[in-house]
């Protein structure tokens, strides 16, 4: 456990210093939603229709840019020879690095929500949902985005090669995190379905994330 | 204690590197691993650390301990020096003691040994090439493998950190540890000559 922990707070605290990926993240999240309004016009109706929809994929983009790092950076300066080698079974270290990577970046994301919902005309409740959803949601970009950052070191190949195969993955997420979020604001359907598969997705990829990561690694033991 | 390899065969890219190697290190015993460049100096040592998979033969540690497999039982220092530029040195260097466990001494005693105790706070992206080599030795300190497999260990070392790291490698055989070192510049302590592919 010590093992572990050490390396959460570690890829935190890199994340957090100068030059980290922490705020790169909820920066672009800032701009996208900043600029949508001004894209869109100024229907507050549309706006306020579109607004859970913006957040989200303002969101998966903003997890997407920082993702493709979190095995590379370990990989250029051998720390990842290290860890593979440690008596930390790699699964382990995968996922401890991926909940780092959500702490670090997919947290401030929807801390950040309440105050972007302003900017597109959501009220209380319906920002409410939005951080919820992506409370429930974010968990499962950061573990399948991890299975193509594995991938992305295994084949030398960095950033678009991570965006091709991790946004399919994605998809079903982003499905159900706007459907559920929009239960609540427009209805008529009930919130529960939509947001239950949401914590499907995140509990599968959880478990599916560390391990698949983990074979890549291994597998491109180079 | 005894490191032995039987008939390993290293692939890499599709090309055979060497076959056949047979080596052995019993404990107290450094081996220097020379060749010429692209003889597989470093693919011998990541096959010993369980970096690469051998294409063929056997790698074992006999005596070591049971419980824990021969990767889990080595110290590897290669190219790279896995420090974190945003990292201090102290932060550093008990991350490492933190993640890889076990037996451990005071990280600031084993700065101090490497000469680095005044640094402990800075950066590591303010290191120079010399201190982040010393600072990649202080990790060998402070957390104890009985196996030690140094890829040019002494590059970018000063005369003066050469002799303390021939001290720390002696402490360590001393110990009953074994190191396996890949070198072209004599390893300045006593070690047998294990020469991989032809002579150059």
């Amino acid at each position: 456990m010590t093992a572990l922990s050490a390396l959460i707070r570690r890829d935190i605290r890199i994340a957090l210093r100068v030059g980290g990926g922490a705020l790169i993240g909820v920066l672009f999240f800032l701009t996208v939603v900043v600029l949508m309004p001004f894209a869109v016009g100024p229907d507050l109706a549309l706006l306020s229709r579109l607004g859970p929809a913006i957040l989200w994929l303002g969101a998966l983009l903003a997890s997407l840019l920082t993702l493709d790092r979190l095995f590379m950076a370990d990989h250029e300066d051998g720390s990842l020879d290290l860890i593979t080698m440690s008596r930390t079974p790699l699964e382990l270290a995968c996922a401890a690095k991926a909940l780092a990577h959500w702490l670090a970046a997919g947290l401030p994301l929807i801390v950040a929500t309440p105050v972007l919902g302003l900017l597109l005309n959501l009220d209380m409740v319906a920002t409410g949902a939005v951080a919820l959803t992506l409370l429930a949601g974010t968990p499962a970009l950061t573990f399948t985005g991890m299975i193509g950052a594995a991938l992305a070191v295994t084949l030398h190949r960095g950033g678009l090669l991570m965006a091709v195969l991790v946004l399919p993955l994605s998809i079903p997420v982003l499905i159900f995190g706007v459907a559920a979020s929009q239960a609540v604001i427009v209805g008529p359907m009930s919130f529960g379905a939509p947001f239950s598969i949401l914590c499907a997705l995140s509990l599968v990829s959880l478990v599916i994330g560390p391990f698949a990561a983990a074979a890549s690694l291994r597998h491109g033991l180079d | 204690m005894q490191l032995s390899g039987r008939g390993v065969i290293c692939v890499r890219g599709g090309r055979e590197v060497f076959a056949g190697l047979d080596f052995e290190a019993a404990s107290g015993e450094a081996v220097a691993v020379v060749g010429r460049n692209g003889s597989g100096k470093t693919s011998l040592l990541r096959l010993i650390a369980g970096l690469l998979i051998p294409a063929g033969g056997t790698i074992a540690l006999d005596g070591g301990d049971a419980e824990l497999t021969l990767p889990e039982q080595c110290h590897y220092l290669g190219h790279r020096d896995a420090l974190k530029p945003a990292l201090s040195v102290a932060e550093n260097l008990s991350f490492w003691a933190d993640f890889l466990g076990g037996e451990r001494l005071d990280a600031h005693e084993s700065l101090a040994t490497v000469g680095l105790d005044h640094a402990t706070h800075l950066p590591a992206a303010f290191l120079s090439a010399g201190q982040r080599r010393r600072l990649s030795l202080a990790r060998l300190l402070t957390v104890r493998r009985p196996v030690w497999l140094l890829d040019e260990p002494t590059t970018a070392l000063d005369v003066a950190g050469q002799d303390m790291f021939g001290a720390l490698m002696r402490d360590h055989l001393a110990r009953g540890g074994l190191i396996i070192a890949a070198t072209h510049m004599a390893l300045g302590i006593e070690s047998r000559e294990l020469r991989i592919g032809a002579v150059a």
